[in-house]
């Protein structure tokens, strides 16, 4: 399988490289679609040309990335994080597989599935292929490359997030936390996959999901410690580098209070520009909590399910989250074929992927019509916007209701009967 | 405390006698006395020679004779009574454009050996000084205070350089005293009473729009404070100047509008013209050479171009009923001097234009860096109202004038780029000495919803880079502060420098528009601020007798003067949301939002069950029958 991988690793590369040569690299670069305020890298550089002129980077408006000094080692790796990234989540859908069949396999030989169920199983060789098709459609992809193209440091959030999806399906609880610390340092909102994570090695290590049991108290303590510790440390760690605490306003402050209005692919910007001033407190209270409020019934409805929860979180928060780019759309897209297996129960994935197809074509026409060519208003790409965030709304709950309905499935049965013997549809009630 | 009201009434009912009968009262006309008897000695002696020889001949009046200086300081202070220590100088120079236009300069000074700041004395009594400003300056510890509304753009290829430069729209900068804690506590109460005082949109002038400038803004008075905490400087480039703010500008005058030379400032005249500027600059200053005694002065300007050559079909000529619609009958009684100066430097031998009436006086002043020649018209003197009791001056040009010496320094200012996403601001600065070099502090302050990037700041001179030796910048906050752009460039000689900048455009929450959003916002000129180097040599030295208008700025050294250039302001369009859609925009999105929810919400709390039809509602209606009958249902 390396072989496969490795090629796949050389095309995505040749691809970005000749972007890159290309005229198209700086036109990529101011797309508002690709970059957000939070990791344009023309904002970057402008934060070292402040530190070069003996400026704090926080203490404008310009600047909102955390780690400058990470940056400044690792702005070569912004390129390579789409690799990094792509082979995290290789390994770690290999990893999952494993498990998944593992697990398939022991609950055939106890004879837990129905017996019209076997078509719903999964076989060793449809599976083979999953992680490289999950490392194609991450690097392959049109959003990544782009990101890529135009230096988004959302890259090395991806590949920060990729690597602590490794190292909890490895196993790794120590790994797992200082990443994900690393993870919500840079932009708080990985803060929600605290939950998978601990319900995954809760699951691993067989420790029952059980307020009474101390094993479960001494093992969710453990995991939370490591976390909050290397947040601190990385914390404290930046601010004896910058010498202030300037960057939690100007960082955290400026994610949650949503001063700057660019449009973007999200569902923030028009929304707080046409915000009556009375109720803008309000409704920023709302939309944050809405990224956040998710996890804890998802939490307790997939928590035999952590790794397809972590899905979920991801795709919620690039939904959700208030400067959204179509990199952390790419993220969750690139785990779409690792669940292949739900296809025959997606209700309007047709419809979807139309809708998502055609806004990612309109966007940088109708922006064209508002910006340069002055025929259309903000109310077209806003209409875009909205429509794009229906359709990976639409996306979204469309697997997971074709999760749930699998799993009802596989307990009750695929072919149901009514109670005269009919065929029965399955609802929801 | 009786006592104190009494000598007040006493001083009032002075003041408004000597107003009425002006020769019947003594004791004010007494310091006007000395002056004009002073100055009409200087003035017999060449007069006399005037008389003995050809009446054309002209006579050299020095501006600044050292005699005469050291004895009008003797005397006025032998003679001034010590209640009285305060006066009042109003000049006009009229100076000729070679494109035609007129530029009239008035300038008023009061002066005044108070303090205001000093603790614990609070000054309650005014004579010359407008009290309204006084109570302002001492209300806030304002150590230095300079304001000015523009209407127009000072066009300085044609026009060549002002007497006192300033920016279209209001300019206010303040020196506060370096005993104020809160200085933006002031800043914010300063502007809102000078609102009041001026009628102007002054109240506008917020955190948003205020800057500290490092260098550019240096005190123009005594004393040489470097702390620039002390300092604000904002400008309202947008502020239209009309009637409203010329009326209250006016009252400052001790003499108002009655008498003097205000009584040309009416207003449909001077608003309909091609550049109108009015200013008040108070400052401490030294009395005499030695800085023995501090005086604050109180400098009120004004400063028209008119465009007479348009209106007038075709004929070069102007007069002061022309422009004024008004001719002077006297000078303020309270002045201690009243002139009018016409420059004829370019003039020498009468072949341009002709003046009339004639005047004997000349005047010489270096200015600018340029050394020119004045006809003096004195209004205290009777005789230059001639037999009608009116003086109306009048120019009729004879020739063509000839080629104006460009200005050494000049600067303009573009926004480069199209769509409303991006853009550059391009600032040219040229400099057209032929041979020095000099540097120049160039500031500019960009309001934060333009998001500067300084990373792209390239100054090219020559088509080569011109790396600034000294950049301050402050970046802007969202909603909280400007971005301030301060840079030392060395402008080499007969060069064209180009500062660029690329900038990006932000979208506004709808209520923080203009009522106009499509017009554009205005960004606040830059200013380049240089010393220049001289032709002629600069008086550095003290001379109480120097015409106002060469005497603003002070002289530190003799082969340098000081300039201050304004660039144009800027109109740069924002990209806008639809003004009409706040509740539409709430319902979508919320909707959008609310499917997600919705969604979710479903899938979580609900489960997976076989749908069982309810049966007919015939079968029920039997079975509900059936039921009362206590038969067996229906299945």
């Amino acid at each position: 399988m390396a072989a496969p991988l490795t090629l796949l690793l050389i095309v995505a590369v040749t691809i970005r490289a000749v972007l890159f040569r290309s005229s198209w690299a700086e036109l990529i670069s101011e797309r508002v679609e690709v970059v957000s305020p939070l990791n344009a890298w023309k904002r970057v550089v402008e934060g070292l040309a402040l530190l070069d002129l003996g400026v704090s980077p926080y203490s404008g408006d310009v600047f909102h990335e955390v780690s400058l000094s990470l940056i400044h080692f690792l702005f070569k790796s912004i390129l390579g994080s789409d690799g990094i990234t792509a082979v995290a989540l290789y390994l770690s859908i290999q990893t999952y597989n494993k498990n998944v069949f593992r697990k398939q396999k022991y609950a055939l030989e106890s004879d837990r599935y129905p017996a019209d169920c076997l078509e719903l199983l999964r076989s060793p060789k449809e599976m083979f292929y999953i992680p490289l098709k999950v490392a194609m459609f991450y690097l392959l992809n049109p959003f990544t490359i782009l990101s890529c193209v135009a230096k988004s440091t959302c890259g090395l959030n991806n590949a920060i997030i990729a690597l602590f999806i490794l190292c909890t399906l490895k196993g790794s609880a120590l790994l797992s936390g200082i990443l994900l610390a690393l993870a919500t340092y840079q932009s708080i909102y990985p803060l929600t996959l605290f939950a998978p994570a601990l319900l995954f090695f809760l699951q691993r290590l067989y420790i029952p999901v059980n307020l009474r049991r101390s094993s479960f108290w001494f093992f969710t303590l453990q995991y939370a410690f490591i976390y909050v510790g290397s947040l601190v440390v990385i914390t404290g760690l930046s601010f004896f580098l910058l010498g202030s605490w300037d960057f939690i306003p100007s960082v955290y402050g400026f994610i949650f209070s949503v001063p700057d209005l660019t449009p973007n692919i999200g569902l923030f910007w028009y929304f707080f520009a046409e915000m009556f001033e009375h109720f803008r407190l309000f409704f920023i209270c709302v939309f944050q909590i809405n990224v956040f409020f998710y996890t804890i019934p998802l939490s307790i409805k997939l928590k035999e399910h952590p790794v397809f929860l972590i899905f979920m979180q991801i795709a919620i928060i690039s939904i959700f989250k208030s400067y959204p780019t179509v990199g952390d759309v790419a993220l969750y897209m690139a785990f779409l074929p690792a669940w292949s297996h739900l296809y025959r129960f997606l209700r309007n994935i047709f419809l979807v992927s139309c809708v998502l197809l055609a806004c990612s074509a309109l966007f940088p026409v109708l922006w064209h019509l508002w910006i340069y060519a002055g025929s259309a208003n903000s109310n077209f790409y806003y209409a875009i916007t909205l429509l794009f965030n229906f359709g990976q709304i639409l996306l979204v709950s469309d697997y997971f209701y074709a999760y749930l309905r699998r799993e009802h499935h596989l307990t009750h049965g695929l072919y149901l009967k009514k109670k005269d013997g009919t065929e029965a549809t399955l609802v929801l009630k | 405390m009786a006592a104190h009201r009494c000598g007040l009434s006493l001083v009032c009912i002075l003041i408004f006698s000597s107003l009425a009968h002006p020769s019947s009262c003594d004791t004010l006309e007494k310091a006007n006395d000395n002056t004009a008897e002073k100055r009409s000695i200087s003035e017999v002696n060449t007069d006399g020679s005037v008389a003995g020889e050809a009446l054309n001949e002209r006579q050299w009046q020095s501006t600044d004779a050292e005699v005469d200086r050291s004895d009008s300081t003797t005397h006025s202070e032998a003679l001034t009574p010590a209640a009285a220590r305060d006066e009042f100088q109003e000049e006009l120079v009229i100076r000729p454009l070679h494109s035609g236009d007129i530029y009239a300069s008035f300038q008023f000074r009061t002066l005044w050996d108070t303090d205001f700041l000093q603790e614990g004395q609070k000054v309650s009594h005014y004579r010359l000084f407008p009290k309204s400003l006084g109570q302002v300056l001492s209300k806030f510890s304002v150590r230095e205070l300079h304001i000015s509304f523009t209407q127009g753009f000072w066009r300085t290829m044609q026009w060549g350089q002002p007497f006192i430069p300033s920016p279209p729209g209001a300019e206010l900068w303040v020196w506060f005293h370096d005993t104020v804690s809160d200085v933006d506590g002031n800043w914010k109460e300063l502007t809102n009473v000078l609102s009041g005082i001026f009628c102007a949109s002054l109240n506008f002038i917020d955190l948003t729009n205020t800057v500290q400038p490092s260098a550019s803004f240096k005190p123009l008075g005594l004393g040489n404070a470097t702390d620039h905490r002390f300092l604000r400087y904002a400008t309202l480039p947008r502020e239209i100047v009309c009637t409203e703010n010329l009326t209250p500008w006016k009252k400052l005058l001790p003499c108002g509008s009655k008498a003097g030379l205000a009584v040309l400032m009416k207003s449909e005249k001077l608003f309909h013209s091609s550049f109108h500027s009015q200013a008040v600059h108070i400052r401490p200053i030294c009395q005499d050479e030695q800085c023995s005694s501090k005086a604050w002065e109180l400098r009120q300007t004004l400063n028209v171009v008119f465009d007479l050559h348009t209106s007038g079909q075709g004929k070069k000529e102007w007069s002061l009923f022309k422009m004024f619609s008004r001719t002077l009958t006297e000078a303020c009684p309270l002045a201690s001097s009243s002139k009018v100066y016409v420059d004829i430097t370019d003039n020498p031998e009468g072949e341009l234009f002709e003046l009339s009436p004639a005047t004997p006086l000349l005047g010489q002043a270096v200015v600018l860096g340029d050394r020119r020649t004045y006809s003096v018209y004195d209004l205290s003197r009777a005789e230059t109202f001639g037999q009608l009791r009116s003086f109306n001056l009048l120019l009729r040009w004879k020739g063509d004038s000839g080629d104006m010496l460009r200005p050494l320094l000049h600067a303009e200012r573009y926004v480069a780029g199209f769509g409303l996403q991006t853009g550059e601001i391009h600032t040219v600065i040229y400099n057209n000495h032929p041979y020095r070099a000099f540097p120049v502090l160039l500031m500019d302050s960009v309001p934060w919803y333009l998001q500067l990037y300084i990373h792209t700041l390239t100054v090219t001179s020559k088509s080569r880079d011109n790396k600034p030796s000294y950049i301050h910048y402050q970046p802007a906050k969202d909603r909280h502060r400007p971005h301030l752009l301060e840079m030392l460039i060395q402008l080499p000689p007969h060069s064209m420098t180009e500062v660029t900048v690329q900038f990006e455009r932000a979208l506004l929450k709808w209520t923080e528009y203009t009522p106009d959003p499509n017009h554009g916002f205005y960004v606040g000129s830059s200013v380049v601020s240089a010393l220049v180097p001289s032709m002629v040599a600069m008086r550095t030295n003290f001379t109480q007798d120097q015409p106002l208008f060469s005497s603003f700025v002070p002289v530190k050294e003799e082969s340098s003067y000081f300039v201050r250039v304004y660039t144009e302001p800027l109109l740069v369009n924002l990209p806008t949301p639809d003004f009409s859609m706040p509740y539409n925009v709430i319902c979508l999105t919320c909707t959008v939002v609310a499917v997600g929810y919705g969604s979710f919400y479903n899938l979580l709390t609900r489960t997976f069950q076989v749908d069982e039809p309810s049966p007919p509602l015939s079968k029920r209606l039997a079975n509900l029958i059936r039921r009362m009958r206590g038969v067996p249902l229906l299945t």
